[in-house]
């Protein structure tokens, strides 16, 4: 059970070239918009032909420049799960269901019998002769799913399943589509540009910037200790500085004029420090007496979010530069600012903590 | 009244529309996927018909298929058989004046077709056949038809190349339009006004039967 990609595509903007493998589990592919994640979901399918490289999955080469090996979509038996689900409008719900049989399973009775099986077990029965076009968002997105599992795929690929939904139905499509995916035997892949979900569903996940991949690592490992500066961004980080190395082991925050100390070794290629917004904290004037790793910034803005409030500062080193580069994104809870409120009296002047094991050196 | 001129208008309309439906439908699907450059050049010269005058479409025709040029020849020396001044020479005109109408209707239906629809269809294992006449022709029907449609219209009404290569044989190669203007200019006006009153039902009843068939269409699709 394994998927092996390495794969070259000139996209006219950019050149895709990714590279990583996924052995078993869900594996995810996290990604902007437009960065190629879908493109490679659909050269995999062989919907799209890359211009070089190989594709394998569990001992099938699919394709292979070198080898002139190229197999029709047809001789894949992946599932690609499409953005908009796909679904043929003119069937219904049953004879869009037939169609993932229809390749395989000649014995009318037997087929029958299969799709009324999945529709009981993707909660479809009743909606048999359902067109598409009168199927809630979810009720097609099952209807889908079981299509693809009918055709009994070697791998699962699932190209954002739930940006066409609507925020207040994600959470439960999702909890549904995890349980699909965890009794699937095969591989998954799935393609998303929202952390949370991946960092809920997926076991591991590739970052994917501008058509280049970084290698496949568990989950946990991105958020708590991403490589790059790109890997950062997409887990979530909001501040970032170019930096250096000092003598005394501490790392220099260009764009902040602070020099931190820091609890990790710097990666090879060095160049950023990112700090996420909430782990960084504000100190009271009078609570501050070593200076080490702290801050002294101009307050530029309050922002109140739904559950938090976000302070924007400058440091007072920092470079003039267009605006909001070079400023501290402070997240902090309602609880929290409203004891720093009692202590101070947030004015011009705002003392930022960053705690040394909070600095990721990234590259 | 001899009713001639209405089963030749007729047969001649049906037998194009057939021709005009497939070869309209395949040119529309195939020149899609051809190389930017080479589209351009086949999709100029084959709405070319729709805007040249029909007298010009005849000219070209006869050009081909007269006695005594070298398709029309060769096929008379091979075959025993003139190519024009037939009742199927009326085909040809209709063939060519209606293919633009079906090529370019059918085109802009495939063009808004989610291909997304047919992607699926094969990693599901179907074969282009069945995504083609299954998915991809059902999900076009609208325009298809429309297209259809406008062709028959179109071939049936066709005079100018018509009475170019097929000419006006009462009895031979008469159409509705060649009868029509046969009787007005010899001042037989009440039964020319006849034979246009004919001609104004037969596509009173085509375009009623599209719009019925569109109808029941969307019905079925909210019933399901």
């Amino acid at each position: 059970m394994s998927l092996y990609v390495d794969i070259k595509k000139d996209l006219g903007s950019f050149v895709l070239e990714t590279a990583f493998e996924a052995d078993g589990g869900v594996t995810g592919i996290l990604g902007a918009s437009g960065c190629g994640k879908s493109m490679t979901l659909r050269c995999i399918a062989g919907i799209m032909k890359p211009d070089e490289g190989r594709i394998e999955l569990d001992g099938t080469v699919f394709f292979d420049s070198a080898k002139k090996i190229d197999l029709k979509p047809q001789q894949r038996h992946v599932g690609l799960l499409f953005q908009n689900y796909a679904l043929f409008p003119n069937m219904t719900v049953k004879q869009n269901l037939m169609t993932g049989l229809l390749p395989y399973e000649k014995d009318k009775k037997k087929a029958a019998a299969a799709i009324e099986e999945m529709m009981k077990r993707f909660y479809l029965t009743g909606l048999e002769k359902h067109r598409p076009s009168q199927l809630s968002g979810g009720q097609q997105q099952r209807v889908a799913l079981a299509r693809i599992l009918l055709s009994k795929p070697g791998i699962l690929m699932l190209d954002e399943p739930f940006s066409a939904l609507d925020s207040f139905l994600r959470w439960n499509l999702e909890m549904e589509l995890t349980h699909i995916i965890r009794e699937f035997e095969g591989s998954t892949l799935f393609v998303s540009h929202s952390r949370e979900e991946v960092y809920r569903v997926c076991d591991r996940v590739c970052v994917m910037d501008k058509g280049k991949s970084s290698p496949a690592v568990p989950v946990k490992e991105l958020f708590e200790s991403p490589r790059s500066k790109a890997a950062a961004l997409l887990s979530g980080c909001k501040n970032f500085s170019a930096a250096h190395m000092e003598k005394d082991g501490c790392v220099f925050a260009e764009d902040w004029g602070v020099s931190l100390e820091c609890r990790k070794e710097a990666p090879e290629g060095f160049c950023h420090i990112g700090v996420r917004s909430h782990y960084m904290m504000l100190i009271p004037s009078a609570d501050v007496k070593d200076r080490k790793n702290m801050v002294l910034c101009d307050l530029v803005d309050i922002v109140e979010d739904v559950f938090s409030i976000v302070v924007m500062a400058r440091p007072k080193g920092a470079k003039e530069a267009a605006y909001g580069a070079g400023l501290l994104r402070v997240e902090v809870t309602k609880e929290a600012w409203e004891a720093f409120c009692q202590k101070e009296h947030p004015d011009r002047e705002i003392w930022v903590r960053i705690a040394p094991e909070d600095v990721m050196l990234l590259e | 009244m001899d009713w001639f001129p209405l089963y030749n208008s007729l047969r001649i309309a049906l037998i194009s529309s057939v021709i005009v439906f497939f070869t309209g439908i395949f040119a529309a699907y195939y020149i899609a996927k051809l190389p930017r450059f080479l589209k351009g050049v086949l999709d100029v010269v084959l709405t070319l018909p729709l805007v040249l005058p029909p007298t010009v479409v005849g000219y070209f025709l006869l050009l081909l298929f007269g006695p005594r040029r070298p398709f029309g020849a060769w096929f008379l020396s091979v075959f025993d058989t003139k190519l024009v001044m037939t009742w199927y020479s009326g085909i040809f005109a209709a063939t060519v004046v209606a293919f633009p109408l079906m090529y370019r209707t059918a085109r802009g239906a495939f063009e808004s077709f989610d291909e997304t629809l047919a992607y699926s269809g094969q990693t599901l294992g179907l074969n282009n056949a069945y995504i083609f006449w299954r998915i991809r022709m059902p999900a076009c029907r609208q325009g298809i038809l429309a297209g259809a449609v406008l062709a028959f219209a179109r071939a049936l009404g066709e005079y100018g190349a018509t009475s170019m290569i097929a000419g006006y044989t009462p009895g031979k190669t008469a159409t509705i339009s060649t009868t029509v203007y046969q009787l007005w200019r010899t001042d037989n006006d009440a039964l020319a006004f006849r034979w246009v009153l004919v001609n104004v039902v037969i596509s009173a009843v085509v375009l009623l039967a599209v719009n019925m068939l569109e109808r029941r269409d969307r019905a079925s699709g909210k019933r399901g």
